[in-house]
């Protein structure tokens, strides 16, 4: 299991344990964590599923498609070099103890 | 029965019925919430059934929207199995099959749409299915993974997406147009992907009438065409399009033509019933007809349209059409609806496998097919969305950059306010 924080705007903190091969997405709304939409269920096609990673899990990432870079110009909150589709972000034990903030909105 | 302090009750738990349920509460909405399906399913997803869950790389698991505790934390009331069977106008309130009446203060038709079901000789036989239901899905899958010889009929979305399942069987796609996708996609983007098809070996009819499934010991063996000619077949998917239910609508007296018939807000003729998704036929935004969209972004948009009318927030509904499909690795995905386009002009490398095709009416872009190039299809949405003035003269300027060109677009938008 992983150990997944999200930090969603003027909210507390949600930790949970992710079991490795599921998405950050997926962990999100099976886990009532408010903030993330996932209209497209996981097919890297709405980017309302963007989350914002912390700095120093950056490089502890799996590497971004093109796919999903493109994608990330449609999200609602501004892009940054911390934005992420949490659909694309699969829990591996490289990713232990990862937080992630939510964008105030995803649509 | 139904009152001001009555739920509000949709019917239907589809992409439309469940965003609709899932955006009112997460808006703010203190009222009751009732979500009816005749399905015994939690709410589940659509598009995997004819994509990874269908090749077996996907679980059902994955399916349903939200677990479900989701339903009872966010106070949604969940009426499963059920389907509800009329619709009392006067006394504002639906009855299920179960007898259940439940008094609305507003009702959401999000009935969807059912698949056509040819009425063909033989087309109850075993080993033949539609997809459309998860249940659906599973059938289709048992019966392609044991296959050696598999029949598509109709090579829309849905039937190309199966015929990609990839289970090592000898395909055939039955096509009655002359091109595959014919309602949907430009005649050079069904031209590419029957080359696609039949790059992978699998044979594609088009102009082809399937007249009678075949068989033996109630088990297909065969589906015969118009011509007389006989393609064996172990398993028959059929995928011919589909039908809005409008039956409990019209049964209820509103207006129905190819579909529930909504405003530009999605009301009905009844001013407390609203139908979104599959079922309901809008106002086109070009002006002047009737718009039916099969998508899940038409029914995601459209859900929360209402969601926000009913939070007091009313507006017409204007969303870019968008959609996506994924034929094995042939990812297509459009912005916009090109049905009235009378141009087309390619941008990019046909050869290489990623290309858009900009289809033109009146001289102006409504439409962007893309093949394998979610960039340009980024690029599109904005530039689709804004009626953007690109012409076919623009696009075939050299050194036209379709992803620049939406970028200063945007820039432009946003500065102007």
């Amino acid at each position: 299991m992983v150990r997944v924080t999200y930090v969603a705007e003027g909210a507390d903190e949600v930790t949970l344990d992710v079991a490795e091969g599921t998405s950050l997405m997926q962990a999100a709304v099976n886990n009532g964590v408010r903030g993330i939409l996932a209209e497209c269920g996981g097919q890297c096609q709405c980017a309302t599923c963007h989350v914002y990673v912390a700095d120093e899990f950056l490089d502890r990432l799996p590497g971004m498609t093109e796919d999903e870079d493109e994608m990330l110009d449609l999200t609602a909150c501004e892009r940054t070099a911390n934005s992420r589709l949490s659909c694309q972000l699969v829990a591996t034990p490289a990713l232990e103890g990862i937080v992630v903030r939510l964008p105030k909105l995803q649509r | 029965m139904g009152g001001d302090s009555g739920p509000v009750v949709v019917v239907g738990a589809g992409h439309a019925g469940f965003h609709l349920a899932a955006t009112l509460r997460q808006g703010g909405f203190g009222g009751g919430i009732t979500l009816i399906d005749g399905q015994d399913r939690l709410p589940y997803q659509r598009p995997p059934l004819s994509k990874t869950y269908l090749a077996g790389r996907a679980a059902g698991a994955a399916l349903p929207f939200r677990p479900e505790d989701f339903y009872r934390e966010e106070k949604i009331r969940l009426v499963r199995g059920d389907p509800c069977v009329e619709v009392d106008r006067a006394r504002r309130c639906v009855t299920t099959a179960g007898g259940a009446r439940i008094g609305y203060r507003h009702l959401v038709l999000a009935t969807g749409a059912r698949p056509i079901a040819l009425p063909l000789p033989g087309i109850g036989l075993e080993g033949v299915c539609q997809l459309r239901t998860w249940a659906d899905a599973d059938r289709a899958r048992a019966l392609l993974r044991a296959a050696g010889q598999v029949v598509v009929v109709g090579g829309g979305f849905i039937g190309l997406e199966a015929a990609a399942a990839g289970y090592g069987a000898q395909v055939t796609v039955v096509e009655a147009a002359e091109r595959l996708m014919s309602r949907a996609v430009s005649p050079l983007l069904s031209r590419y992907c029957l080359e696609v098809q039949r790059s992978r070996g699998v044979e594609v009819r088009l102009a082809a009438q399937v007249t009678a499934l075949r068989g033996a010991a109630g088990r297909v063996g065969s589906v015969e065409l118009a011509s007389g000619e006989r393609l064996p077949a172990d398993a028959v998917v059929v995928g011919v399009g589909v039908r809005p239910n409008v039956e409990l609508a019209e049964a209820a007296g509103l207006r129905v033509a190819d579909g529930i018939v909504v405003n530009e807000c999605l009301e009905t003729s009844d001013p407390r019933i609203s139908a979104i998704g599959d079922c309901c036929a809008f106002p086109g935004a070009a002006g002047g007809r009737t718009v039916r969209l099969e998508s899940v972004q038409n029914a995601t948009d459209q859900a929360r349209c209402v969601a926000a009318r009913l939070l007091g927030d009313r507006a017409p509904y204007r969303d870019l059409p968008w959609f996506w499909s994924d034929q094995g690795d042939l990812k297509l995905q459009m912005a916009g609806v090109g049905d009235r386009a009378s141009q087309e002009i390619v941008y990019g490398r046909v050869d290489a496998g990623r290309f858009s095709v900009l289809r033109f009416r009146d001289g102006r872009l409504v439409c962007g097919e893309s093949v394998n190039s979610v960039g340009d299809h980024v690029a599109l949405r904005s530039l689709v969305a804004h009626g953007a003035e690109i012409t076919p003269a623009l696009v075939s300027e050299p050194g036209f950059d379709l992803r620049a060109t939406a970028r200063s677009f945007r820039a432009r938008h946003r500065a102007a306010g």
